[in-house]
Formats: structure tokens, C-alpha cells, sequence
């Protein structure tokens, strides 16, 4: 898809129940340097309010989330 | 020829595997078919539930450990010393002291580590109650501690049992009311994500209880750093918390050989839920804390692992297939004062089901604590 971003890191959380993937994306975003392109593939569907909900909190950039066959991919950059 | 058992870690996971291996090939054994070997970098086990009570003055440190070669089997090889390397390719392990270990079948049970330094100024600025000498810390700096704002933060995600930082916060209220000073202290308890536990179930459990208490709760709160000289939180979300006493659950590692081996990130290994196989090796195991899976970070887990790897690994010893499977069973208590408790249990398909906290599961979580030896001993 064109629309897609280019993620600068990937973090795989498929198969992890919630809270995981957004404490695994929480983990990446500490140590990432702001403007980082982060897509998060997560196949708990939770994850799709949770994610947006801390970006808010934190200030950083949801990009856009995709939602595949089995799981969603949902991208974000720091700030 | 001798098939080899390798298990590297004594904690609890490690001597229950020990344990529940020498029931089912004890002739095997004894007839020097199989060996198992179990290596430890020190002489002792540690049982960590303990330190929750040490900074109320409840326990010691020194009645939470036991030699390890009390509690496993005579027919086990138990070796002190330090792993330093493994290759999954050439089935080795290998020793500090220079010594090489061959194996058909290793386990991996090396538990967390903690590591304050990921948390700028956290070792400095705060206290924890997950090592001897940090709960003895705790102990003398809370026993002086009569007023001001004590905070505890859940800073590391995933940490050992997770229950302990709603018990301690439960546990400091009632003590610090059963002392008259809880109206000169107030007390925050902050978490990670949108609730106060990554448990749906016990957060909601937990979060009226927390108001009940007047214990204050902020969440999505991540430290990103500590200033020890003013006492200040610093968080991910630009937020900031002044402190007089810092309880910070500090980050958890796994282990640097899980890493250098290649069998996961951040040394946790990674594996089949249900076999807890390795994904990234043949005839590689893990079990407790270093295994990741999506359950706690609990005794109760690493129990119910090492008897599912037991059969597992004893199956393919006879050359039968294996078939037991680990389902995610959990089993947490959760103290709610110092005089009342709760439990809970869950597996990978099953939430858990809140139950009032009663005097009789607290008396049962202290008679836990003192029966676990049996657990460790592979009895109970």
C-alpha cells in the first residue's frame, strides 16, 4: 500500500494478550530518538484503543493503523 | 551411553524440575542412563515472596533461603558455578571456571535480573522490596517514615509477581492506620498503561479498593527518570511527582547468555507457549521467569512449567512422544492489608475471578510461605 510508512523499527507482539504489545511499544518508545518510525503488529484487538489512547498521553504521532487478516499493524512516530 | 539432563538455574523452577525428573527416571538414573545435572552460581535458593514482608518487619531475609542441596534429590548432580556460554549447535555449555557440560537436553531456568541503571537516578532515589538487600533497605527507611508522600511506581513491565506492588501499597495503608501515622502520609501507587494492573479483572477489582483506602492512583505513568536530590519523578508523558519515599519497581531483565545464544530478546527466551520449547534450538527448554510467555512472572508458573517440561523431557528419554502441555496456569495471593488476602488463578484461556479478601487466605498465604519448601522440594 503507498500509503504505508517506512517503519524505522518493528516490534512483532502478535500472539501477546493485553497489556503487551502497548507495553512492548512503551519499552521501543524509551529508547528511540524523536522522529522514530515505529510499526507495531499486534493481534490483540485491544491494542487498538489502548495504543492511541497513551499516544495521546505522550505526545507522539499516530500514523496510521492497518488492519490485516489476522492482526493490526499500527504505525507511530516519536516526537 | 549417558543422556544428559542440563539445567541451569536452582530457583524454584529449577530444583522442582530436578525434582519431579528423578521420580520419573529414577532407575534410569540410578542405572547411569541418564544424568541430570543442575547448576547454580551460588549454594542457596532464595524465596522472593518473602521480601514483601520484610519492610513491615514480618520476616527476615535470612529465613528466605535454603542450601539448594537440601531441597533436590541426592541423585541429581548439583554443581556451583557460573554459565558463561551456550551453544545450541554443539549442545555445550560452558562454565566460568573452564569446564564444558555436553547435553541432550537442557533447560533454561536463570530467573530476572534487575536492572535499576535502565531508570536514570532510580538506584539512587528509590527503594525496592524484590532483593535481600533491597527490602532490608526498605525496612529501615520505612520504619522511620512517618509523614510525607510515599509513592509507589510500577516502572519495569514485565516484573516478578505482579500482584506485589498493589499488596505492598495494601499492606503499607494498614500498617502505617495500625500505627497512627497514615493521616500524615499520603499514598500514590502509579502504573503503566490505562488501568492500575495489566489484568483487566484485577484492576477493576483493585481500583475502587484503592480509593476506599484514600491511596491515590495515576496511571499511564512511565518513569523515564529520577532526580534523587529534589525527589522527583520525571515521566515518559512530560508528567512529574514530587516523592519523600520511593518504592519504584525497577525494571527486569533476563539473562545476557539467553541473549548471546540467540534464543530471544532482552534474555528472556523465546518459545512455544505450550511446549515451552525454544523456538531458535532443538533440545532447549525454558521454565520460570526466562521463559516468555504471555503469563506472570510467578512461583506458582514456574511450578506448573517444570512439571509439564518433566513429562515432556521424560517422554523423549523413553522415546515415546511427548504430549503434556503447559495451559498458562497461574496461582497468585494477594494480600489486601497485613491481617487479609485474596487469590486468584488464570490460565492462557481463563481470566481470573476476583474473591473477597478473607483472614483465612491470608493465613493460608503465610502457611504457603513456610510449606513452600516442599513445593521446591518437588512434595507439594
Amino acid at each position: 500500500m503507498s500509503d504505508t510508512p517506512t517503519p524505522d523499527v518493528e516490534i512483532d507482539s502478535r500472539g501477546a494478550a493485553c497489556p503487551g504489545p502497548l507495553m512492548d511499544l512503551i519499552g521501543k518508545v524509551k529508547d528511540a530518538d524523536s522522529g522514530t518510525v515505529i510499526e507495531l503488529l499486534t493481534s490483540d484487538e485491544g491494542s487498538k484503543n489502548d495504543v492511541p489512547e497513551w499516544l495521546e498521553e505522550a505526545g507522539h504521532e499516530l500514523l496510521r493503523i492497518e488492519e490485516e487478516d489476522d492482526y493490526w499493524a499500527i504505525y507511530i512516530e516519536t516526537t | 551411553m549417558t543422556e544428559e539432563i542440563v539445567i541451569v538455574g536452582g530457583g524454584s523452577g529449577g530444583s522442582i524440575l530436578a525434582n519431579r525428573l528423578t521420580e520419573r527416571l529414577g532407575p534410569s538414573i540410578e542405572d547411569g542412563d541418564v544424568r541430570i545435572t543442575l547448576i547454580n552460581d551460588g549454594e542457596y535458593q532464595y524465596y522472593k515472596p518473602a521480601y514483601l514482608y520484610v519492610p513491615f518487619g514480618k520476616k527476615t531475609v535470612e529465613e528466605a533461603k535454603r542450601p539448594i542441596a537440601d531441597l533436590i534429590d541426592r541423585r541429581v548432580e548439583f554443581r556451583v558455578g557460573r554459565v558463561t556460554e551456550l551453544d545450541t549447535d554443539g549442545k555445550v555449555v560452558s562454565l566460568a571456571d573452564g569446564d564444558e557440560l555436553e547435553y541432550d537436553h537442557l533447560v533454561l531456568a536463570t530467573g530476572s535480573n534487575l536492572a535499576p541503571e535502565k531508570v536514570p537516578g532510580l538506584a539512587e532515589g528509590g527503594h525496592h522490596f524484590y532483593s535481600p538487600e533491597g527490602s532490608q533497605a526498605l525496612r529501615e527507611e520505612l520504619a522511620d517514615f512517618e509523614e510525607g508522600h510515599l509513592v509507589l511506581s510500577v516502572i519495569g513491565v514485565p516484573h516478578m509477581c505482579p500482584a506485589a506492588p498493589l499488596e505492598f501499597v495494601f499492606m503499607a495503608d494498614d500498617w502505617l492506620r495500625k500505627r497512627g501515622l497514615r493521616e500524615d502520609v499520603e499514598i500514590t501507587y502509579t502504573y503503566p498503561i490505562q488501568r492500575a494492573h495489566g489484568l483487566e479483572e484485577i484492576a477493576e477489582w483493585a481500583t475502587p479498593k484503592l480509593e476506599e483506602r484514600d491511596i491515590n492512583l495515576e496511571t499511564f505513568f512511565n518513569v523515564e527518570s529520577v532526580d534523587p536530590d529534589d525527589q522527583v519523578l520525571e515521566t515518559m508523558e512530560g508528567n512529574e511527582m514530587d516523592y519523600d519515599l520511593l518504592v519504584g519497581i525497577v525494571p527486569h531483565e533476563g539473562s545476557d547468555l539467553v541473549s548471546d545464544a540467540g534464543l530471544g530478546d532482552d534474555g528472556w527466551v523465546a518459545v512455544d507457549n505450550h511446549t515451552l520449547e525454544a523456538e531458535d534450538a532443538e533440545d532447549v527448554y525454558a521454565i520460570g521467569d526466562v521463559a516468555d510467555v504471555p503469563t506472570s512472572k510467578a512461583g506458582s508458573v514456574a511450578h506448573y512449567e517444570s512439571t509439564t517440561i518433566a513429562d515432556r523431557i521424560a517422554s523423549r528419554v523413553r522415546g515415546e512422544t511427548p504430549t503434556a502441555a503447559y495451559d498458562g496456569k497461574t496461582i497468585c495471593f494477594i494480600e489486601t492489608g497485613m491481617d487479609e488476602a485474596t487469590f486468584v488463578d488464570f490460565d492462557y484461556q481463563n481470566g481470573p475471578t476476583m474473591r473477597e479478601p478473607s483472614a483465612p487466605v491470608h493465613w493460608a498465604k503465610l502457611g504457603y510461605n513456610e510449606a513452600y519448601w516442599l513445593t521446591a522440594r518437588g512434595l507439594m
